[in-house]
């Protein structure tokens, strides 16, 4: 297996030198280092520059200091920008969760007419760049004569949501074994109890990835929200207008915050689940 | 909960049903009565239709023709969970989100039976696994997984028990200790079990009725050693356990026996086990009832002279020989290894002999090789 | 028949509401994509001429952006694919016990905002960053050259931030090999790279499909990387687009827009006809 892997990579053999034999040996772990450094690269800096004692721009470094972190919405609109993202992301999430995972039990457990003209539907939101999305809802909203703003924008955001959330539902209702439901029927469940005893709870982590994956979706996405929000500022409209003149220090303390908030929740999960070890 | 399909009690009856999906039909016209408290087996190779058979009768399919009565009470198109029949799936659908505590209530509770203690306890002792109440079932062996799916089932004792393969996943060692217990189980609940199966050895272990199915229809039902002793098609003879089947005319009687010619040799038959429509027949003789002789040895009953054996294979409590013989065919022929004579060896010119008792006569027009064809162990079958 | 419309009162709401705000709305944008402006009228209002010019002028308008746009999103999506498919590889079959761990890693980078790891990069790309003062002190780059403003910027900025879509689905389908197929490859002669073309390929390709298309697609559109990282030689179809519909312009946005969704189908269309699967939806 090793030998695979490694001429996966380098299609040349070691040279029999100790030196190029370590390398190869090691060559996995090499890549995996140099991978995982690109990857952190831009998280690191944001993150040490979340400390950087800077005025309004944040581009050299000026000196070490928590005080940014002691006062995050130190700078002018940025918590409330968040705040925006954080009321605009849970709207979608709710609305889009319940959507696709109608949608994805419709397609992942009934065979009916029209069942591939659905799935092209889901297909093609993903397939649409944003930036065409995001203009053709505005024109939607123009026409109707209502002003970009707040709830356009959640909208907006629940049409690029719900593809992601009927394909990872979809996916988990694919896993589950239909004899489950027929052994709960032949136990005396009816069609309820059936689902609410055996399907609901076998099928909640699936919802609950797709949730979170359309709350990340939402909440980090620019393009759309540009289009629909007028004047409302959400946190990624917010660095975007801050780049050209210099993006406070505060939003780098705000950003490294979801981002260990993010990872403890993951590894919180992670843990949960292997402790429970039902799946 | 206890309407009148869930209280029903009584035989299993199922009058001309057939399964069609489309062109293909599953379950062709079958008939059958099952009755209560019998250990019955529906034994037939893959996509035979016996677990279409089985989830018709527990209400995951519906007839596409036919009835299906339990006791005098019509459940063809009931809802499974109004039925009082449980089933013990393949690969068991435990779930996986419950305790085996909770698994095993899981039927109890959905019929509205509030104290479930006593119940699910009682029914984990008898399957011996009483510390397992609250592991989930992904921390248990194949084995005790099985088990709980059987307790599950039993412990809401239903009129009528249905297990589809439920050894299949299991090792050859751990399924001789289950069809020992389960049998003893049925036994000591006194249920009907339906038990459906493609392994011959493990249905003629437990059942005390056996239905043969082949393409949708029942070729033979009765007793192991009825079906075993007395086929009626080369279908059964070939499926349960191993026959040489040799052609020939029946040409004439002799009081209770029939007189066959085979190859110009003639050998006796009882009347009762022929099953020919007319003079043309297969002759059938299993291997472990022929002898073989050297050719200057006399023996009595039938005979066959003129054999060469081509093939010798010890196995230990037996010896494994094929025999060809005159006319160009192989017969297979086991002998015990309890006489202390030294096998036979390739070559050697032999005569085999059998008491006339042992013959069956199927039909001359039969496929001589139906149920010959090397099973697939394919699960997961229709 | 109770069973056969239960799925359709499950699809409703969902339809309903992509109907009203993604049917519709791209349905209208064809609409006025071959409208004319009312002369003397306000902005936004037009008048149906099927004046189909308007997609001819768009497209020789912009042609140029196009084409860079399809040629950044290609080459973003091959770097991406380049980056993944041994990481995904190690990530399956060489973490072991820290399998899930470095699965953790992988995405975690994504938890910081899009648009801050984009500036981060042009910040430590840039004049007062960290990486070009040491190289101009060393001599290794004149004093003109500057990493940022520059196509490889736009491209090496897409595939990073695409890099999930990409790592993701090559994982899943990577992790679902056997691999004792792979031992039976190398038991049946096959050397390490035969055994590679041969088995692990064919059998990720699902993977590589999904990562490639949900790679390509959003950096096909995508303005923000060239904006950022990108000069003024850089501008691709997203910006355009995007500019446009500030000025506003709809019936030429509208045919731009319109012609880069159907660019892209038939992309997908094609590729997935071609790589023979249908796994992706």
């Amino acid at each position: 297996m090793s030998s695979i892997a490694k001429e996966v990579i380098v299609s040349r053999r070691p040279l029999g030198s100790s030196l190029s034999r370590w390398f190869g040996k090691n060559l996995i772990r090499i890549y995996m280092a140099l991978a995982f450094t690109y990857l952190f690269i831009p998280v690191a800096y944001t993150f040490v520059f979340s400390f950087n004692d800077s005025g309004k721009s944040n581009i050299t470094w000026q000196g070490f200091t928590f005080d940014k972190w002691l006062n995050p919405c130190g700078a002018p609109r940025v918590c409330e920008a968040l705040g925006n993202s954080i009321k605009i992301g849970l709207l979608a999430t709710i609305f889009s969760t319940i959507l696709g995972t109608l949608i994805a039990f419709a397609i992942g457990r009934y065979a009916f007419r029209g069942r591939s003209a659905s799935n092209l539907l889901i297909f093609l939101p993903m397939a649409t760049p944003e930036i065409v999305l995001g203009a053709s809802i505005l024109s939607l909203f123009l026409v109707l004569q209502v002003n970009p703003g707040f709830w356009p924008t959640v909208i907006a955001h629940v049409v690029f949501c719900v593809s992601f959330v009927v394909v990872t539902v979809k996916a988990r209702i694919a896993s589950l074994d239909p004899r489950l439901e027929q052994a709960a029927m032949d136990l005396y469940a009816n069609e309820f109890q059936t689902f609410r005893r055996v399907t609901l709870p076998l099928v909640a982590p699936g919802i609950a990835a797709a949730a979170l994956l359309a709350f990340s979706l939402s909440f980090d996405d620019f393009i759309i929200t540009n289009f629909n929000s007028g004047t409302v500022t959400t946190f990624p409209k917010f660095i975007y207008g801050a780049a050209a003149r210099g993006i406070p220090a505060q939003a780098n303390v705000i950003a490294s915050a979801v981002f260990f908030l993010a990872l403890a929740l993951v590894i919180i999960g992670q843990v949960v689940s292997r402790k429970r070890k039902v799946y | 909960m206890a309407d009148s399909a869930n209280s029903a009690r009584g035989d299993l009856k199922l009058a001309s049903v057939t399964k069609s999906y489309g062109d293909f039909t599953a379950v062709d016209d079958l008939s059958l009565t099952i009755p209560e408290g019998s250990f019955f087996a529906l034994l037939g190779p893959s996509g035979c239709g016996k677990t279409t058979t089985l989830r018709m009768v527990a209400g995951l399919e519906e007839p596409t023709v036919g009835t299906i009565h339990l006791g005098s009470t019509d459940i063809t198109f009931t809802k499974p969970y109004q039925r009082p029949i449980n089933t013990v799936f393949q690969n068991y659908a435990l779930f996986p989100h419950l305790t085996i505590f909770e698994n095993i209530a899981f039927g109890l509770r959905r019929r509205g039976i509030k104290d479930v203690d006593e119940s699910v306890n009682k029914v984990l002792d008898l399957v011996e696994l009483p510390h397992l109440a609250q592991r989930k079932p992904t921390q248990l062996s194949g084995g005790q997984q099985q088990r709980i799916a059987l307790a599950r089932a039993i412990v809401n004792r239903p009129a009528l028990l249905l297990l589809d393969e439920p050894l299949g996943a299991l090792d050859l060692k751990l399924r001789r200790q289950m069809q020992i217990e389960l049998k003893w189980i049925q036994k000591e609940v006194g249920l009907t079990f339906v038990h459906v199966t493609h392994d011959q050895e493990e249905a003629m272990t437990m059942a005390d009725t056996i239905a043969v199915m082949n393409e949708g229809k029942i070729e033979q039902m009765g007793s192991p050693a009825e079906l075993y002793d007395n086929p009626k098609t080369a279908f059964v003879a070939n499926f349960l356990g191993q026959s040489n089947l040799i052609k020939g005319t029946l040409v004439g009687t002799d009081g209770d026996s029939l007189v066959a010619d085979l190859f110009g040799q003639k050998i006796s038959l009882p009347r009762s086990r022929s099953h020919a429509a007319d003079s043309s027949i297969y002759a059938g003789i299993r291997p472990e009832k022929f002898r073989i002789s050297l050719l200057q040895t006399s023996t009595s009953g039938n005979l066959l002279s003129g054999g060469k054996i081509e093939d010798v294979s010890y196995i230990g409590v037996s010896t494994q020989y094929q025999v060809m013989m005159p006319w160009g065919q192989e017969l297979m022929v086991f002998e015990q290894n309890d006489d202390g004579v030294a096998p036979f060896r390739i070559g050697d010119p032999v005569n085999i002999s059998w008491e006339p008792i042992f013959t069956f006569a199927l039909r001359g027009d039969e496929d001589a090789d139906a149920g010959t064809e090397v099973v697939p162990e394919d699960l997961d079958e229709e | 028949m109770k069973k056969i419309s239960t799925p359709y009162l499950l699809l409703l709401p969902g339809f309903a509401f992509l109907f009203t705000f993604f049917v519709f709305p791209i349905l209208s944008l064809a609409q006025v994509s071959t409208a004319t402006p009312i002369s003397g009228g306000d902005v936004g209002e037009f008048e149906q001429t099927l004046r189909f010019r308007n997609y001819l002028e768009a497209f020789l308008e912009s042609r140029e952006h196009f084409g860079r746009s399809l040629v950044y999103a290609l080459l973003a999506t091959f770097i991406a694919l380049m980056i993944s498919y041994p990481l995904a590889y190690a990530l399956a079959f060489k973490s072991g016990k820290y399998k899930n761990v470095l699965l953790v890693l992988v995405v975690a980078p994504f938890f910081t905002s899009f648009l801050l790891r984009t500036v981060a990069w042009k910040q430590i790309l840039g004049e007062e960053g960290f990486v070009v003062p040491p190289l101009r002190t060393l001599g290794l780059i004149s004093e003109s050259t500057t990493l940022t403003s520059t196509a490889g910027a736009v491209i090496i900025g897409m595939a990073y931030n695409f890099l999930p879509f990409m790592t993701l689905p090559l994982y899943a389908s990577i992790d679902r090999i056997d691999p004792r197929t792979l031992e039976a490859s190398g038991d049946l002669y096959a050397n390490g790279f035969t055994t590679f073309r041969k088995v692990t390929l064919p059998l990720s390709m699902p993977g590589v499909v999904a990562g490639t298309l949900l790679t390509f697609i959003p950096a096909a559109g995508d303005y923000v990387n060239a904006e950022l990282l990108g000069g003024p030689n850089n501008t691709m179809i997203g910006n355009v687009i995007q500019s446009r519909f500030l000025i506003p312009d709809y019936p030429t946005t509208s045919a731009l827009s319109f012609m880069l969704m159907a660019a892209i189908l038939i992309i997908v269309i094609v590729y997935i006809r071609k790589a023979g699967t249908d796994e992706v939806v």
